[in-house]
């Protein structure tokens, strides 16, 4: 019983200090917040800019392989995401074909994997959406004289907010992401340290304050995305913008 | 091309056409000529073909055989531009009821103030006017319907093919709706619409096309068709027997 309450007491001790970092503004816990977000939202845009259009086409274009290609991005969004650092370590080390460009243990090198992670997920999301609503609006637009190319810009824009949920996902992904993070970003104090990897290392060296605070920003953080997505889809519902 | 006399479009021709699937015929119709200046209604039972025999001559299908022709040439993409064809279920894009419009409008390369104004006059024509910032996917059934049929006028058609406008509709939105239709043939626009509804026929109907189980049992004027039909698939129709 005595055992238990220390317990208890060191935890609430913890936390009282975890609330006091984020309250008073550490220095040092913004900067990695920050980095984080820098590298999560930098990630997930590039994914929407590669993904979102590669999703369309598998959506709207009819060629030869197209199954297999959807069966091989909708594999690729279960990659495990230490692969997926394993990879790209690879790709970045020294003696590796990109490697010449010294981007290992760098924020950017962190962007890629976050990139090779979320861009299937992207895709896949996106080519949903898009033949749902494809199959829907397809003689309609035919009949308007509206060509298979030129209708992925009008299905894009009209399944906006189902992409923006898919991007709300992505995002989701890429700044919980650790384990990939970690092999190409190095965990490097002031320069490639965010938020899952100092939880990851702080906890091991006994400082949980500082994991703890970064915890609780990254659970408000997945909150937020949360209501977002619902904030969305309820919008989406009320004017008529989700699909059949 | 309009005949340059009567202001109206010019023959509709199809010959020898006809689609099968796993042996069944789903549409066999050896001619038929539509080139009277009033509606040309197509009538009979589900199945009958009405709906396919509508695409053919739109082009958004392509029959396994025979051919479609307007004033003696094989229909071609510079027919189908001035086509336009409204759905039994309007699909409307997932934007505002202007949108929907001017996406049309857009497409026909023309300015700004010229795409407003002719907007402005298109939703006065449909009754719409106070809700063109609505999103279009919140108009009750009878409103999504006349936009439908505004955005197919948008294109200033030659020939306008509705599929089964009505079917969902009560009987003052069908009146709406009737009375749109009307106009247009009044104006000029060629009308070839599907209906099951007998009354509709006799209230719109200039010529009328009866089909039964995919071939063309009868086609003459209207008056002649519904007081003295020459088919016995026709008279059991007309009668209000359950042909099937």
């Amino acid at each position: 019983m005595l055992i238990w309450w220390y317990i208890v007491q060191g935890f609430a001790a913890e936390f009282n200090q975890a609330l006091s970092l984020i309250l008073n503004g550490d220095a040092e816990l913004w900067a990695i917040v920050l980095l984080s977000l820098r590298v999560s939202i930098f990630a997930v845009l590039i994914s929407a800019v590669i993904g979102m259009p590669i999703g369309a086409a598998l959506a709207v274009a009819r060629f030869p392989g197209r199954r297999v290609m959807i069966i091989l991005v909708n594999a690729l969004m279960g990659f495990p995401p230490v692969v997926v650092g394993l990879l790209v370590y690879l790709m970045l080390s020294r003696s590796g074909p990109l490697g010449v460009l010294e981007l290992l243990y760098t924020p950017t090198a962190m962007i890629i994997a976050q990139v090779v992670l979320v861009t299937p997920i992207m895709a896949a999301l996106t080519r949903q959406v898009v033949e749902m609503l494809a199959e829907e609006y397809s003689e309609q637009l035919r009949s308007l004289g509206v060509s298979r190319l030129a209708s992925v810009p009008v299905l894009l824009w009209d399944a906006r907010l189902a992409l923006v949920t898919a991007l709300l996902a992505g995002f989701g992904r890429a700044i919980a992401e650790v384990g990939a993070v970690i092999i190409v970003g190095g965990n490097i104090n002031h320069v490639t340290r965010v938020m899952t990897t100092t939880i990851a290392l702080e906890t091991s060296k006994g400082n949980l304050a500082l994991a703890l605070a970064l915890g609780v920003i990254l659970i408000g953080l997945a909150v937020v995305v949360n209501a977002m997505v619902s904030t969305l889809t309820l919008r989406a519902e009320r004017e008529g913008l989700r699909h059949a | 091309m309009r005949d340059v006399v009567t202001g109206t479009p010019g023959v509709l021709e199809v010959s020898g056409l006809s689609i099968a699937r796993d042996g069944k015929v789903l549409l066999d119709v050896p001619h038929l000529c539509l080139d009277g200046p009033g509606p040309t209604l197509i009538l009979g039972p589900n199945g009958a073909g009405k709906s396919l025999l509508l695409r053919c001559l739109h082009g958004l299908i392509q029959p396994d055989r025979g051919r479609v022709c307007q004033n003696g040439v094989v229909l071609n993409a510079g027919h189908k531009a001035r086509q336009a064809m409204v759905f039994q279920s309007p699909v409307l894009l997932r934007r505002s009821v202007a949108a929907n419009l001017d996406f049309v409008l857009k497409r026909q390369s023309m300015p700004r103030a010229l795409r407003k104004r002719r907007i402005e006059a298109l939703l006065a024509e449909g009754g719409l006017d106070g809700k063109a910032r609505q999103p279009a996917r919140s108009l009750s059934g009878g409103e999504a319907q006349r936009l439908a049929i505004l955005r197919a006028l948008a294109l200033d058609p030659e020939t306008l093919f509705l599929d089964e406008p009505t079917s969902a509709l009560d009987p003052s939105a069908t009146q709406m709706i009737e009375r749109m239709v009307l106009r247009a043939s009044t104006r000029g626009v060629r009308i070839v619409m599907v209906t099951h509804d007998i009354g509709q026929a006799r209230r719109l109907a200039s010529d009328i096309v009866m089909m039964q189980a995919g071939y063309v049992v009868e086609h003459g004027a209207a008056r002649r068709v519904l007081e003295t039909p020459e088919s016995d698939d026709s008279r059991r129709y007309l009668a209000g027997g359950l042909v099937t």
